[in-house]
């Protein structure tokens, strides 16, 4: 047998995983976008715009969380934007017409829910690739939601659900706290559970996973179906936040949380990413278009801007991986 | 082997000679010092367990690496092969184990790929003309076959063909070849052969890496010997015995012999499969494992070992016939089989095996995860104690549980997988080609490994081409032949001879 050190091309990993040093990376970056925010704008250290970005994240974050997961099986789903506007609509209604805020919550949540288990079904039973499969979804979606609500805005909500998207506790936004709460979830669901572990298996490689006994089928429904489950979530703080439902709530949703999920250093391929990374992203992100917009640069540069860092963290993250192998 | 001889005689110049290469890479000297020289119409059979450098020299001479040191000398004169483009020049062409070949062209414009010749309107390809073109060069090496058919409708015996005649094509006058008949049947070995005999009277020089004792003794004109990065010798096939050689490469005297206690008695029945058949071309499949057993299932490559594999795993789909394991009876997914105690270690363990960029600790827990944290909470730290455990259980040599799989040599990729069966619980192991791609050592160990197994009361169905680590092992075999059952072995009659003799085709 050969001795171990020729075995080893590279040395043994440090102490740090790589995927807490791909983490640490972001969190420099945050920081150091901060402190030029800070130093660019007067107003950029105001707690009321500080609180505003957390607010901001959190909306794209609660989509790019479920979506993080999804991606970590080297899948994609490209329905969540409209599901959100599907779900949101049809949580409005039914406390329009209940009167009761937990009755739409649920219904919100169970819509994206089976929206996704949906998604899950045609990967998984129908073997269509993720991407087609939920990109088909997004036009059945907008299609259902359009004829739904036929040009009508829903609005006026009674106000303790009005309290979810815009409403205060110790002097925090609740979609804070709800952000704490599922990044919280996400992180232990994603690092500490053996589905986790068997998400991170299935990514890396799905044919190895198969035959090493993973329920990969099962796993995959699960993912779509937490994906979809975490639109409708965010269909709820976007109905209670913004007062209304419109169709077109979600369209542009989608495109901004697959940019966090690929900021915060999740891999397209799979097997590689976390969620908390996931948030970081989201908040890399929000804190650049608040940077612009507090310097008053026009909104147009804003969609070019967020392309360049997409762009260069995945460019930074392969450069970075390939030396780690 | 003689009538090498005379060739060196008359040329006494190499064709391409090596002098003092080293290369190193962070932490580990992948070749230090090594010369190698290849003289004109010769056979140079590379050996060297698996991290002994051989792909380090291969990827030297074909420029894909930079050697830190050393000098190239080309009829004798010094060159430079800093590029795969300089050693193209120099007419060196490496056929790989995995081939390169676009599987949607078809072969003609797979050997012109990059060069096909232009048609009158620019931009087009002139269809006659690289037809004819592949036509000449498929004839200069004897393989008969229409240019105009799509490469992912070939076996792997006409992709390595298609390979050659591409190299053939560019002019190569060295060919360097990494175990080409890792793949092939024993049919197709013999046409690979005769090839290679082809191709040496027209005096094209071969590099060819093997594993394979019967190989380096029937084709080599020399023989060099690599061990941990160094040159150890370099032999004439006449002048040494597989032993000598099998020293050379290890360094020490290696147990050739396959460590197994047989048992005096079988165990309960484990497994039976009873009259399966599935699309994949199986028929009818009748097979008993008993506990304490290891059973061979032998046949030609394509006779439907591994498909009776992976239907019995639940890999495939099966049309009819029943599956029953320890009493009672199984259809399902893998998962299914897995849990009840079943386990595949399939034969590309780097496609299908292992998830080459996670972390050892990552794929040896990946099937016991339920076993070791029935609460469904997963504990990094509890996870790495226990691969620590199966690291040391199985000698695998990594530096740490942490490292990425795809570092690790064949023979520890493999200990991976196995381990991670062991994590497991596994009753039942079905091996497909366990040894496939490995170093002496380290098969040794798998077998070790395997017996253990099985005295500990679990079993084994185990697949190989190698027909001597059959008749070495196994308490009794099954011969395959066209997706059915032709025979069984008993430990007394399992001898290579009946082996061939039932999984020959009768035409």
């Amino acid at each position: 047998m050969t001795d171990i050190t020729k075995d080893a091309i590279t040395p043994p990993r440090s102490f740090l995983s790589q995927d807490a040093i791909q983490v640490f990376y972001r969190l420099l970056a945050a920081l150091l976008i901060c402190a030029v925010l800070a130093v660019l704008s007067d107003s950029f250290l105001s707690l009321g715009n500080i609180l505003n970005v957390l607010r901001q994240a959190s909306l794209t974050f609660f989509i790019a969380s479920g979506l993080t997961l999804v991606v970590l099986t080297a899948g994609l789903d490209l329905s969540v934007g409209a599901n959100v506007a599907l779900s949101a609509c049809i949580a409005g209604t039914v406390i329009h017409t209940t009167g009761s805020p937990a009755l739409g919550i649920l219904t919100g949540l169970a819509c994206g829910g089976i929206v996704g288990l949906l998604n899950g079904i045609m990967v998984t039973a129908l073997r269509i690739p993720s991407f087609i499969a939920t990109y088909g979804m997004l036009w059945v979606l907008n299609g259902l939601t359009y004829w739904y609500m036929a040009g009508e805005t829903l609005h006026g909500f009674p106000a303790g659900f009005r309290q979810i998207g815009s409403g205060y506790l110790f002097g925090l936004p609740i979609p804070v706290y709800l952000l704490l709460v599922f990044l919280g979830i996400g992180t232990l669901f994603a690092q500490r559970t053996i589905w986790g572990q068997e998400i991170y298996a299935i990514g890396a490689n799905p044919v190895a996973a198969r035959l090493s006994g993973i329920p990969v089928a099962r796993r995959l429904l699960l993912v779509y179906a937490v994906s979809g489950t975490m639109a409708g979530l965010a269909s709820i703080i976007f109905l209670s936040r913004l007062n209304s439902a419109e169709a077109d709530i979600g369209e542009s949703l989608t495109l901004p949380a697959i940019a966090a999920v690929l900021i915060g250093g999740t891999s397209l391929f799979g097997g590689v990413g976390t969620v908390f990374g996931t948030f970081i992203g989201a908040l890399i992100l929000t804190l650049v278009l608040n940077g612009m917009n507090l310097l008053s640069v026009s909104a147009n540069w804003q969609p070019l801007v967020t392309g360049v860092i997409v762009i260069l963290a995945v460019w930074l993250d392969m450069k970075t991986r390939h030396r780690a192998q | 082997m003689s009538d090498a001889l005379p060739i060196e005689v008359t040329s006494p110049t190499p064709l391409l000679e090596l002098r003092g290469i080293s290369k190193e890479f962070p932490g580990v000297k992948a070749l230090d010092d090594v010369s190698f020289a290849v003289y004109p119409g010769e056979v140079h059979m590379l050996l060297g367990e698996n991290g002994a450098g051989k792909s380090s020299l291969m990827k030297v001479l074909c420029g894909a690496y930079r050697a830190d040191a050393g000098e190239f000398y080309y009829k004798g004169e010094t060159v430079a092969i800093d590029s795969t483009a300089d050693a193209q020049k120099l007419g060196i062409a490496v056929i790989f184990q995995e081939f390169s070949l676009v599987p949607h062209l078809d072969i003609a414009q797979n050997i012109f790929l990059g060069r096909e010749p232009k048609g009158r309107i620019p931009g087009t390809i002139d269809r006659r003309k690289i037809l004819a073109d592949a036509r000449r060069v498929l004839g200069t090496i004897g393989f008969d076959i229409d240019p105009s058919t799509t490469v992912d409708k070939l076996g792997v015996a006409q992709q390595q063909m298609v390979e050659i005649a591409k190299a053939i094509s560019q002019n190569a006058r060295i060919l360097v070849m990494d175990e080409p008949t890792a793949a092939l049947s024993d049919r197709e070995t013999e046409l690979l052969f005769a090839l290679i005999a082809r191709l040496k009277a027209d005096g094209v020089s071969i590099v060819y890496i093997s594993h394979r004792m019967a190989e380096v003794f029937a084709l080599g004109d020399r023989i060099t010997v690599l061990r941990d990065g160094r040159r150890i010798d370099g032999v004439r096939p006449a002048d040494v015995t597989p032993d000598q050689l099998v020293r050379m490469m290890v360094g020490r005297n290696v147990d050739m012999t396959y460590p197994r206690h047989f048992a005096n008695k079988p165990g309960d029945l484990l497994l039976e499969v009873k009259g399966l058949t599935a699309p994949t071309g199986i028929s009818d499949i009748n097979i008993e494992v008993r506990r304490g057993e290891i059973v061979g299932l032998c046949g030609l490559v394509g006779s439907g070992r591994s498909e009776v594999a992976r239907a019995i795993f639940g890999a495939d789909p099966v049309t009819s016939g029943e599956i029953i394991f320890d009493g009672k009876s199984i259809s399902g997914e893998p998962d299914l089989a897995a849990r009840r105690g079943i386990a595949l270690i399939p034969e590309s363990r780097k496609s299908e095996g292992l998830a080459l960029l996670r972390s050892v600790s990552d794929n040896l827990m990946v099937s016991a995860l339920r076993k070791l944290f029935p609460s469904g909470l997963f504990d990094q730290r509890s996870a790495q104690r226990t691969a620590d455990g199966l690291i040391r259980q199985l000698r695998i040599a990594t530096p740490s549980a942490r490292q990425i799989v795809g570092l690790l040599s064949g023979g520890n990729q493999q200990k991976v997988v196995i381990g991670k069966w062991l994590a497991a619980g596994s009753k039942l192991f079905i091996f497909d080609e366990p040894t496939r791609g490995i170093d002496i050592g380290a098969k040794s160990e798998i077998f070790a490994l395997i017996d253990r197994l099985v005295a500990d009361g679990a079993a084994a169905l185990m697949i190989s081409s190698e027909q001597v680590e059959i008749c070495h092992v196994c308490d009794r075999a099954y011969v395959m032949r066209e997706g059915r059952i032709a025979g069984h072995l008993t430990r007394n009659e399992l001898t290579e001879e009946n082996i061939v003799r039932l999984g020959m085709h009768h035409a």
